[in-house]
């Protein structure tokens, strides 16, 4: 394995701790609004409370580490993808200050705003993270220089806004199952209940969204195929195009953990089951993202213009003295992140309470 | 002027960074004064130190929230406007702030949780730790910041491969980058200006609570440890802002022609202390002290000092704003030492307490350490101009080239309503949690009178351990 697939499966691997951790508060913001009264809103925001900071610390070292490895696939998608990351990153904005502001005044209107803010800001990133990747499925107008060619519209096709909605569900039923394990009694019972019909839409997205994928963009399965089809890009590198079995026989073990993972969330709630659920939920999201991941690679940003001008894990990235560096950076980092990360969670385990030192 | 993309981006990341710098040097600086307190609390038992310590933690926790908020913005607009820097510096530029993410970032976040949720889960010792832990990473989340932003300043380690579009500047020494010529300098500076900010800001608050006769122990308490920080960071910060000073002349003459208003190339160059620098009669009109300049650049009255005819028209920077926001910096030090060591004075002689007019004083010295935090980075990112990175791509090249004027306004639209409400609500809340001052923290501190040592006794429901 060289450096720049390394790195690549580095980038999944802050994407996946990013979208399994600050997945849970984005859907907790998605049912905010659905807590009856303010002591059930507190709670909700306190099960969250010690740990949305950090979680977004995996969104910004992602940034970070993008930029490092892969400078051009971050100046392309970013500097493309403008007004809707500007909305993501208000909306990201709004709802982290909201959780902040909200319990600093009594006044029910004062509440209601920070409320509807938190939930508004958590539903458009949700929806926005989304989009994103259905845009980085699809292919988007980069030119031979590239740049992006397209408009902010472009990017809002029915495939990548069913993106959009399908990655609403998942952070839903992820938060909803976050909250299983966090809340008890009459609560717990309801949220149960949110987690049960968030699971059956986004089960039924999922069908959807894979069929769609299928039928626009055949090649996503190139990865899957044991080098019987060949992805449209003329750029595939012959570290690739070697090693085709492996890659395969690596996809189709994602595929089958996916499909259990997924079959487990159902069992698993009904029988009360809380860590569990909330591993096989977290399991599901990590499996979707090395989907995606695998279905694309090597390309990290491909052109819908021309397979040529597609941004692989080659093209766009840093010099290999940068990368090696970096990897050092990253062997040393992880273990540390790691530690502080399960501590937190260990330090804040067990049922979320009403306290002085909460929301 | 002509508002395109590439003066709109310029305009969102002054607006975006200026924003986002008013927190996270308030935060270094309260940690700084959180922590001392806290040491205090754990190693006498003191409960008395313990609420001091909660009091300020609450003040931090405010604005943490909106400095992490701010700042998530900034790490991503070196790519949605600057996306042909991003693509030239990326392989050097990337690193630290992946750096900063995975040794800084996940560390004060991790140990934020414990400092602010943990009060009853973890041991004082413990707490104390992690509110060290937070204060050590806020500071090394800074120092990976300069690093970048200095190696803009005074870029090093590095080379150019590639031609035309494919062009970019390779790294070939990781440390050396790191530690570039203006690091060590530019950080240290940084450093002391937010525990400046720190110490003024606890200072302008408990001499607000003196001067209404509130919380008086607290206060008078608080005060003393702010006004010890603010003195010493004070007088170091002269000798760090020098070397900063002596750095830019060597490494960026440009710059340090602009800031000190100095046009043409002169022997025994003179230090204006205030002034008009004209670009049109290319003149500096004010008071100066005659061969000044020549003495702090090179030790030697007469030594020649670099002015900005040696530079072409199209290489200066904006030279009004440079020198006129320097000069506020300055100035600002300079009062930042005086009214400490005043202060200190009146301390030791124990009126400082009863002396209305300094209590006042104090109070609105608040501004002082953020206009001086503000212009100071406006003197150094103005004076870069017209580079990007200094002598080697310019900020007119840098942009993205597939964002419109349009969209940037859009974006800049957005954003400035947005920080202006954050700013208002932030300050709101900082407001109400100063008026109801100390006692509100756990609720069951009893309301101190005028006499504040009659009440003392209940204050300290627990006997120092030995």
């Amino acid at each position: 394995m060289d450096l720049n697939t390394i790195w690549y499966l580095l980038i999944g691997v802050l994407l996946i701790g990013y979208a399994i951790l600050d997945g849970f508060d984005l859907g907790v913001g998605a049912l905010h609004l659905l807590a009856k009264d303010d002591n059930e809103r507190r709670l909700l925001l306190n099960s969250i409370g010690p740990v949305w900071d950090g979680n977004e610390v995996w969104l910004i070292t992602g940034g970070g580490a993008l930029f490092a490895a892969f400078p051009h696939a971050y100046a392309t998608a970013f500097s493309g993808f403008y007004l809707a990351f500007m909305l993501l990153l208000v909306s990201l904005i709004s709802r982290a200050v909201s959780i902040e502001f909200r319990s600093k005044r009594e006044s029910q209107a004062w509440r209601n705003f920070w409320d509807y803010s938190f939930s508004i800001g958590s539903v458009l990133s949700a929806i926005l993270f989304g989009v994103a990747i259905g845009n980085m499925v699809a292919g988007i107008k980069i030119g031979s220089d590239m740049e992006y060619a397209g408009t902010f519209f472009d990017l809002l096709t029915p495939y990548t806004v069913l993106a959009g909605v399908f990655n609403l569900a998942l952070f839903t039923m992820h938060g909803a199952i976050y909250l299983f394990v966090k809340t008890e009694g009459d609560l717990q019972e309801r949220v149960k209940g949110w987690a049960m019909r968030a699971f059956f839409v986004f089960l039924a997205l999922y069908v959807i969204v894979t069929a769609a994928t299928l039928y626009m963009k055949p090649e996503m399965i190139a990865n899957f195929s044991f080098g019987k089809i060949q992805p449209a890009t003329g750029s595939a590198h012959e570290l690739i195009q070697s090693n085709q079995v492996v890659i395969s026989v690596f996809a189709w073990i994602i595929v089958i953990l996916n499909g259990l993972a997924i079959a487990n969330i159902p069992r698993t709630l009904v029988h009360g089951k809380e860590l569990q659920a909330f591993l096989s939920s977290a399991c599901t999201i990590a499996a979707l993202v090395f989907l995606f991941a695998v279905g694309v690679f090597p390309n990290m940003i491909t052109s819908s213009l021309d397979p040529a001008y597609s941004l692989t894990i080659y093209n766009a990235a840093s010099s290999e003295k940068t990368l090696f560096t970096m990897l050092i950076m990253a062997l040393i980092g992880m273990p540390l992140v790691l530690s502080y990360t399960i501590s937190i969670y260990w330090v804040f385990r067990g049922k979320t309470t009403i306290t002085k030192h909460g929301y | 002027m002509e508002f395109d993309a590439l003066m709109l981006s310029r305009i969102q990341f002054a607006v975006t960074a200026g924003f986002h710098f008013l927190y996270p040097p308030l935060t270094i600086g309260l940690a700084l004064i959180m922590v001392s307190m806290e040491a205090f609390y754990v190693y006498s038992g003191d409960k008395f130190y313990e609420k001091m310590t909660k009091f300020w933690v609450k003040l931090f926790a405010a604005t943490f929230s909106v400095g992490v908020a701010t700042g998530i913005v900034l790490e991503f607009e070196f790519g949605t406007n600057w996306a042909t820097y991003s693509r030239f510096v990326g392989d050097i530029f990337g690193s630290p702030l992946a750096a900063e993410g995975i040794f800084a970032f996940f560390l004060e976040s991790g140990f934020l949780a414990v400092l602010l949720f943990g009060w009853d889960r973890v041991s004082p010792k413990m707490h104390l730790f992690a509110s060290s832990m937070v204060l050590f990473g806020s500071i090394m989340s800074a120092f990976w910041i300069i690093v970048a932003n200095s190696w803009m300043q005074t870029p090093a380690a590095y080379h150019i491969v590639g031609e035309g579009s494919a062009m970019r500047a390779e790294i070939v020494d990781f440390w050396a980058m790191v530690f570039n010529p203006s690091t060590v300098s530019r950080f240290a500076h940084v450093i002391l200006g937010s525990f400046l900010e720190g110490g003024f800001v606890v200072m302008s608050i408990t001499a607000y609570y003196i001067l209404k006769n509130r919380h008086l122990e607290f206060a008078k308490q608080s005060f003393r440890v702010a006004i010890v920080v603010s003195a010493v960071s004070a007088i170091l910060q002269l000798v760090v802002g020098h070397r900063s000073a002596e750095v830019v002349a060597e490494y960026q003459p440009s710059k340090l022609a602009a800031l000190e208003g100095l046009f043409k190339t002169e022997d025994g160059a003179p230090l204006y202390l205030f002034g008009h620098p004209s670009e049109e009669t290319e003149e500096t009109i004010g008071i100066a002290i005659p061969g000044m300049l020549s003495f702090l650049v090179h030790q030697d009255f007469s030594a020649t000092v670099t002015g900005l005819d040696k530079f072409a028209k199209e290489d200066r920077p904006p030279v009004w704003i440079t020198f006129q926001a320097y000069h506020i910096m300055v100035a600002l030090g300079m009062y930042f030492i005086f009214i400490t060591l005043f202060g200190l004075f009146l301390l030791w002689r124990g009126t400082l307490f009863e002396n209305k007019f300094m209590l006042q004083v104090f109070i609105f010295s608040v501004f002082g350490p953020y206009i001086a935090n503000q212009t100071g980075w406006l003197s150094a990112e103005i004076g870069r101009q017209p580079w990007i990175v200094y002598n080697m791509l310019r900020t007119a090249d840098a942009i993205s080239k597939s964002v419109s004027g349009a969209e940037v306004l859009t974006s800049l639209f957005l954003f400035t309503l947005l920080y202006f409400l954050l700013l208002f609500v932030w300050v709101f809340i900082m407001d109400r949690k100063i008026k109801a001052g100390p006692e509100d923290v756990d609720g069951d501190i009893p309301i101190l009178d005028a006499g504040g040592a009659e009440v003392l006794p209940q204050f300290r429901s627990q006997e120092p351990k030995k």
